[in-house]
């Protein structure tokens, strides 16, 4: 009976009541992310590591442009020097070698900037990918697929890293990026399964079906837009992460290997020193943590400004 | 601003017995947020004597249930900020009482339900244990007799099994029992004053009948005092004696329910009735308030309601309307009723 | 209960099986001869040709592994191609770093736990912002360059640590090699907790035991804690693995005679078979680590165990 229909005039939500909103979808995903780039500009943290980042992008796209001398070049390194402190022109010391560690520190940036993003669009496409597949068929395909991604997830990155890794013998930024991805994706995969199953069953994903759009539209239109924020949040924090992992490897011999220059590895030669030269630890260890705290504190805020469940 | 006691002349009471169990005057609470201060309750006055039910009356974000968290003294302090105002229970203000003494009336002496009893329960701990809890730390009873203690508890809100059931989990119950444990819990230890939240609004139409006639047989049964807080007309007609329409965190009408009913001196408290659907006027379209309920941030000058109401003036842009009793049109008592409208004649009697 | 218990161990196996068979095969394509490896150049044709057919290396992958796995059901690990028992080496070798990974994590659990709870009382006072600091700061200082600084100052420098190795036994030798393997866990232990005991703090049911006049160390110690926690407990137990695994670096800064420092060992000389057997037995520590977590789960949330 109609007249039961109750039209109750009692719309709204807290103290702050705003308009409710309409319940077209692509609005509501577009004023979340509206909503959050205009809270992450006002967050100081946002704009510190934003910074930061923006500098070591810079350094790694050109590092000459910071220090005159290419560590590559002939009579770069002077044994003569060999782990001689700070002087001036030689702001960070020399190493072991007698190489100047500003010059490697500079050089550095590149490699792990490479490590981190290509680790990091690689596991996502991939987690994102097979999670999104994983989601939308349910059913055995998603079984195997899960059980498939959990014997990658129980395999720990440093151990799953050293077998890889000797397995491909040859180690470079590329080798060390592919190596972390093959066992990072299950993480990304999660998430996405995840994230789609939980729009799968929302009502205006029910409808779009019913007016029958099609598999790839609802995957593309409505879904997808749903499940983005979680994923880039996550993918924001993981790029720290797999810059600290590639520091790990080189430290334990099996990622990037010289003459090719990785932090991890300096700090790997400096270490048994610290007590005489500090210095040959210091900035490298310095260049590593800031790189990675600048990637963590980004994480942080975008988490905060796009998980809304957190805000 | 006049501060209308009940609005009743007859009942200024100075003698103790007379003192009423509950009386807000000029309660006013302030959030601070980010975007500056919500004035969530601006000068709020009511009382609420024993075996008595004072229905309070509004849309989300009224103060309705600001005012009542003020009362319990479950306030997050900050953001919120009582500025001005005073409670007085049994004519104390607690709003002077050191937190001790406030919690050792929580609960025990005043006593809360709230609307939705999933999420208001513990979902990890037993409703055994949570009923219990009561016992335990107001009156220091062994786990033992607490348990049993629940048991009863149970029973008198008629839990099919209570014995059985103790030590289930509330998830393990349906919407209408888990706010029958709701009401258990608030009337442990046998309160003076009960205040509900919405108790009915989560709950199938069936179940809130029900849940409402328990929660008012239990009310006479011990002569609480009771602030039923709803935005439903509905429920209110047979269980309330009076009502308190709030709008943008003041009472815009009081009046004894059925009279409110029959004759709202408010445009607002109008409305309200209006928008509720009647057998007898099928298939006319249903009148809605317009607009959207004051951003609490940016209340407007004036009457709050002006920018909705149609019988607005100018005087209603400039002139805030205090609560004054309400007349008969020859000037003639009516007990008990108040509006804060410039127009209330007009509405009333027009 | 136990019907939860018993579907997880069954889904538990085929992750093992997979995981065991993933490293055989990584393990068993490793460039290199392992037979040359150990022999060097000037082999003996005849006790290469023993060796392979005691290893079944002659045989396809599957087989061999076949051949392994139903080894390792019956409880044995293998021997090493110079004829050690595997199970050997994990008994001399596997209590220091179980040593180490459970100092680890209590310091992880206890400090973590703490701290995230004080950050989250006070909110946005100062311990909070001391808190928040300092999680940055061991998250991002990675764990070798903490453990080698340390280790040098406190050490080396001022005496008040064995610098290495485990002559001083449990627990004077395993303190400072744990908390560094504890640091990054232990800031995401307190990050976390901070955040699941706000949510719990602006909780309904908190709201509702507020309301019941209970005492706010009643409200927050069981009320609150309880249900916060449950994240927390699920972190720490799938970090119990990533505890064993990040030992690699932390046994090699401070030079214990862990399963780490054997295991790098073993894959540099392409010794397959320790190698498989020590993963092997990470991953079931991992596994079993997850399976009591999601037993405890059950039994922290109630909304679970009726599912």
């Amino acid at each position: 009976m109609s007249e039961q229909i109750i039209e109750r005039p009692v719309p709204a939500d807290g103290p702050t009541a705003k308009a409710p909103e309409p319940d077209g979808k692509p609005e509501r995903v577009a004023s979340l992310w509206r909503d959050g780039w205009r809270d992450l500009r006002k967050r100081p943290m946002f704009l510190i590591s934003g910074f930061v980042i923006l500098c070591l992008l810079v350094l790694a796209i050109a590092p000459g442009l910071f220090t005159a001398r290419s560590p590559f070049s002939d009579g770069f390194c002077d044994l003569q020097h060999s782990m001689d402190g700070p002087t001036s022109g030689h702001l960070f010391g020399y190493d072991v070698q007698g190489c100047d560690i500003y010059t490697r520190t500079v050089w550095g940036t590149r490699n792990s900037i490479i490590v981190g993003v290509v680790s990091t669009i690689l596991t996502t496409a991939l987690g994102g990918v097979i999670g999104m597949l994983a989601g939308l068929w349910g059913g055995w395909a998603d079984s195997v697929i899960s059980r498939v991604s959990e014997i990658f997830y129980a395999l720990p990155i440093l151990i799953g890293g050293l077998l890889i890794m000797s397995m491909v013998g040859s180690s470079n930024v590329w080798t060390v990026s592919f190596v972390l991805s093959i066992l990072g994706w299950p993480q990304v995969y999660r998430i996405m399964r995840g994230e789609v199953i939980g729009n799968k069953y929302n009502d205006y994903v029910a409808a779009a079906r019913a007016l029958g759009a099609s598999p790839m539209r609802i995957a593309f239109r409505h879904i997808l837009p749903n499940t983005l924020a979680p994923i880039v949040v996550v993918s924001t924090m993981n790029l720290g992460v797999y810059i600290a992992a590639e520091a790990s490897l080189s430290y334990l011999g099996i990622g990037v290997q010289s003459p090719a220059i990785s932090w991890g590895l300096m700090i790997s030669d400096a270490q048994d020193r610290w007590l005489t030269s500090p210095h040959a630890l210091l900035f490298p260890a310095g260049a590593l943590s800031l790189t990675v705290l600048a990637f963590i504190m980004l994480g942080d805020v975008v988490r905060d400004a796009f998980d809304p469940k957190l805000r | 601003m006049t501060i209308i006691e009940d609005a009743v002349p007859a009942t200024r009471h100075t003698d103790d017995e007379r003192t009423p169990l509950l009386e807000v005057r000029d309660l006013h609470v302030e959030f601070h947020t980010r975007e500056g201060v919500a004035k969530a309750v601006n000068g709020v006055n009511y009382t609420v004597r024993a075996g008595e039910t004072l229905a309070v009356l509004g849309e989300s974000g009224s103060g309705k249930s600001v005012t009542a968290q003020a009362i319990m003294g479950i306030l997050d302090m900050p953001p919120a900020r009582i500025p001005k105002g005073e409670i007085l229970f049994r004519g104390q203000d607690m709003l002077k009482m050191s937190g001790e003494e406030r919690r050792k009336l929580r609960g025990a002496r005043i006593a809360m339900i709230f609307q939705d009893a999933l999420s208001s329960l513990n979902p990890v701990l037993t409703v055994g244990y949570q009923l219990g809890e009561m016992f335990r730390v107001h009156l220091g009873m062994s786990r033992k007799e607490a348990k049993a203690k629940a048991i009863e508890l149970m029973d008198r809100v008629k839990i099919p099994a209570a014995a059985a059931r103790v030590n289930d989990y509330p998830h393990q119950f349906s919407g209408g029992m888990r706010q029958r444990i709701m009401i258990a819990m608030a009337l442990a230890l046998e309160p003076d004053l009960i205040i509900a939240d919405e108790p009915t609004t989560a709950l199938d139409v069936t179940v809130q009948a029900q849940v409402m006639d328990l929660l008012a047989e239990l009310q006479r049964e011990f002569n609480m005092g009771l602030i039923l807080i709803t935005h439903d007309l509905g429920v209110v007609a047979d269980v309330a004696d009076k009502i308190a329409v709030m709008y943008a965190g003041r009472i815009v009408e009081q009046a004894p329910v059925h009279e409110l009913y029959k004759r709202p001196a408010h445009p607002y408290t109008r409305g309200l009735l209006d928008s509720i659907p009647r057998l007898d006027q099928k298939g006319q379209e249903l009148y809605a308030i317009k607009g959207l309920p004051p951003n609490l941030l940016r209340i407007p000058t004036g009457c709050a309601f002006n920018p909705r109401c149609p019988k607005a003036q100018d005087i209603c842009r400039e002139q805030v309307p205090d609560l004054m009793p309400v007349t008969e049109r020859d000037g003639g008592e009516l007990p008990g009723r108040a509006s804060a409208c410039h127009f209330w004649k007009e509405t009333i009697h027009g | 209960m136990g019907r939860f218990v018993v579907r997880r161990v069954l889904q538990a196996i085929p992750v093992l099986i997979g995981v065991t068979f993933l490293i055989y095969c990584l393990v068993f394509l490793l460039p290199g001869d392992p037979i040359r490896a150990l022999m060097g150049e000037k082999q003996d044709p005849h006790l290469a040709l023993v060796l392979r057919a005691r290893y079944h290396l002659d045989d396809p992958l599957v087989v061999q592994y076949w051949h392994y796995i139903s080894g390792v059901f019956q409880g044995d690990l293998g021997t090493t191609y110079t004829g050690r028992s595997i199970s050997d080496i994990v008994a001399q070798r596997f209590p220091v770093t179980l040593k180490l990974a459970l100092t680890a994590f209590a310091f992880e659990a206890v400090i973590g736990i703490l701290a995230g709870i004080l950050s989250a009382l006070k909110r946005g006072k100062f311990a909070d912002n001391v808190v928040f600091v300092a999680t940055l700061f061991l998250i991002s200082i990675p764990v070798f360059v903490l453990g080698n600084v340390l280790q040098l100052e406190l050490g080396v420098k001022w005496k008040l640590t064995p610098v290495a190795g485990i002559e001083d036994g449990w627990p004077t030798s395993y303190v400072l090699p744990g908390l560094v393997l504890a640091a990054m866990s232990m800031a995401y232990i307190a990050r976390l907790t901070r955040t699941s005991m706000i949510e719990s703090v602006r909780s309904d049911y908190v709201r509702t035991a507020i309301a019941k006049g209970l005492p706010r160390r009643r409200v927050i110690g069981i009320h609150a804690l309880r249900n916060s926690l449950i994240p927390v407990v699920t972190f720490l137990g799938m970090d119990l693995g990533s505890l064993m695994g990040g030992a690699i670096i932390t046994e090699r800064v401070f030079n214990l005679p862990g399963i780490g420092g054997q295991l790098a060992q073993s894959v540099s000389l392409r010794e397959g078979p320790v190698v498989v057997g020590l993963v092997t037995l990470l991953i079931l520590i991992y596994l079993v680590a997850n399976l009591v977590v999601d037993v405890l789960y059950a039994v922290l949330d109630p909304r679970i165990r009726y599912e």
